[in-house]
């Protein structure tokens, strides 16, 4: 079953052309890394598909329906972006955090289980404010699996966190994907991680130059190195 | 004396309606803290002064003029603040000094009509009607029911505006209900502590309970309890020593801020921040 379908994606800022013509599918249970250096498009990409951003040329399907046509597919979907902004002192409690992602407030019994399954559970009564990156990161993932999502979109998650959060987020990422069939769209800098986690990659530098299993992609030395080089350069051209 | 004061009609009146005005504004302030807004409550109560001088001056009672001027020119500065990318305290600016501008030109206009528009600069509690004090309660409860109906939107675009969007909230909406809902809560509180102060029944209640409470909800209540506590000593105190209400009331409010700044300096209040 197909969840995503792009076709033709183009996306233009007054100077630059962000997404050039991208096109590709995503299907159900796939775990596709999305790979590209920095300014590649990713958060660009991301935000055209959950309507954050509706200026753009083309078509992005969810479940075969054009996403301008309806917003019905957002509760089909759990989000977790780059680095959730709020304020430091918000006075929310993790449980606080994750209710806000719950669309049906009858489902109580949801929360507690959601919090136990990601580790999170004696954390429930903290402030959001007082936990560590990692934990943060973890309160965010439970918000966004909350709803039973069928589509898991996670945009660099992984930025500024401790190495032990890091591995304990990619095993539920795995496990979630593995056990609980839900598709996962995930961007990411780690190409390692993108080897071990995901079975399928595309590599987007404002055009799409590779979209397959992930296999292809890493058996293919020219493509990963050619993806290296591209991605040194952009890491050189910020420093 | 000291009791007696609890046997006047005015005085049943003054608290039960300072009571409703306290847990509006706490409840409504913490929304507009928690959004960076803090000062939106008094830049639509000065719009509100303009609102108050028309009335005054059309023969209208000025309550009416000023909940009609001051949430239309609220609700078109939040469109303006959106459409031309101002900045949030920027447009604060300019509701505040238009809504003044416009009641000084009226009052000048008229004549000046001074003694009435001192009630509403400085408030006048003791002077609620029968009736102000059923209109008080009638928008508290309204308010408060629109408040726990959309709880989870209200919630969730104050914590994060682009994750309620992807949520599918609409956050638009919930943004002019928030400013619709600030304007009726200021005029409300008008009769409380007069446009000058509204602010700080706003804000600092709120700034207070943030310091202490866990959660949301718990900081609300605690915010209303402060709230609550200042409102009903401040009208007690002040008609015992004969000074004027709205003061008292906010010393009260920062009386207890000073002090919960006094404890966490002491370290006794560490857990949060």
């Amino acid at each position: 079953m197909k969840i995503v379908e792009i076709e033709h994606l183009t996306i233009e800022y007054p100077d630059v052309k962000a997404i050039d013509d991208v096109s590709f599918t995503v299907n159900q249970g796939d775990f596709l890394g999305i790979i590209g250096p920095n300014g590649a498009g990713k958060s660009t990409l991301f935000a055209s598909m959950l309507s954050l951003n509706t200026k753009y040329k083309g078509t992005i399907k969810f479940f075969g329906i054009d996403i301008r046509k309806s917003k019905n597919y957002l509760k089909e979907i759990g989000y977790v972006p780059q680095k959730p902004i709020f304020e430091k002192n918000f006075p929310a409690t993790v449980n606080d955090v994750v209710r806000m992602g719950l669309h049906k407030e009858s489902d109580e019994n949801k929360i507690d289980e959601i919090l136990q399954q990601l580790w999170i559970h004696e954390l429930s009564e903290r402030r959001i404010g007082e936990l560590s990156g990692g934990q943060q990161q973890r309160v965010f993932i439970a918000k966004a699996l909350v709803n039973n999502p069928k589509v898991l979109i996670l945009d660099e998650p992984v930025t500024g966190i401790d190495q032990q959060s890091i591995d304990l987020f990619y095993s539920i990422l795995k496990e979630l994907n593995s056990k609980q069939n839900i598709t996962i769209i995930w961007s990411s800098h780690d190409l390692d991680a993108v080897n071990q986690l995901a079975n399928h990659v595309a590599c987007l530098n404002r055009t799409l130059f590779f979209h397959g299993e992930s296999d292809e992609f890493f058996n293919n030395d020219d493509l990963v190195k050619q993806y290296s080089e591209a991605s040194m350069q952009e890491h050189m051209h910020h420093h | 004396m000291t009791f007696e004061i609890f046997t006047f009609s005015f005085m049943h009146r003054a608290i039960i309606s300072g009571i409703a005005i306290a847990i509006l504004c706490s409840v409504v302030g913490l929304f507009l803290v928690l959004r960076r807004y803090s000062l939106f409550g008094d830049a639509i109560a000065h719009s509100s002064f303009g609102g108050i001088a028309l009335g005054l001056m059309a023969g209208i009672y000025p309550l009416w003029t000023a909940y009609g001027v001051s949430i239309v020119s609220a609700l078109i500065m939040t469109r303006i603040k959106d459409r031309f990318n101002i900045s949030g305290d920027a447009s604060i600016a300019v509701l505040l000094s238009s809504g003044i501008a416009v009641g000084l030109v009226i009052i000048g206009l008229s004549g000046g009509f001074t003694i009435d528009i001192f009630s509403f600069l400085f408030g006048s509690i003791l002077l609620v009607s029968v009736n102000d004090t059923i209109l008080i309660l009638f928008l508290t409860g309204i308010i408060l029911i629109v408040i726990l109906l959309l709880y989870r939107q209200l919630l969730y675009s104050t914590f994060n505006e682009e994750q309620a969007k992807v949520s599918g909230i609409p956050v638009e909406k919930i943004n002019y209900l928030v400013v619709f809902m600030a304007g009726i809560t200021v005029v409300t509180s008008i009769q409380l502590v007069g446009v000058l102060l509204i602010s700080a029944l706003f804000v600092i209640p709120n700034v207070t309970a943030i310091m202490y409470g866990r959660g949301f909800k718990q900081t609300a209540l605690l915010s209303m309890c402060f709230s609550i506590f200042s409102v009903v000593s401040g009208i007690l105190v002040s008609y015992v020593f004969d000074i004027t209400p709205a003061g008292t009331i906010v010393l009260f409010a920062i009386g207890i801020l000073a002090c919960t700044l006094g404890i966490k300096s002491a370290g006794l209040l560490s857990r949060h921040n």
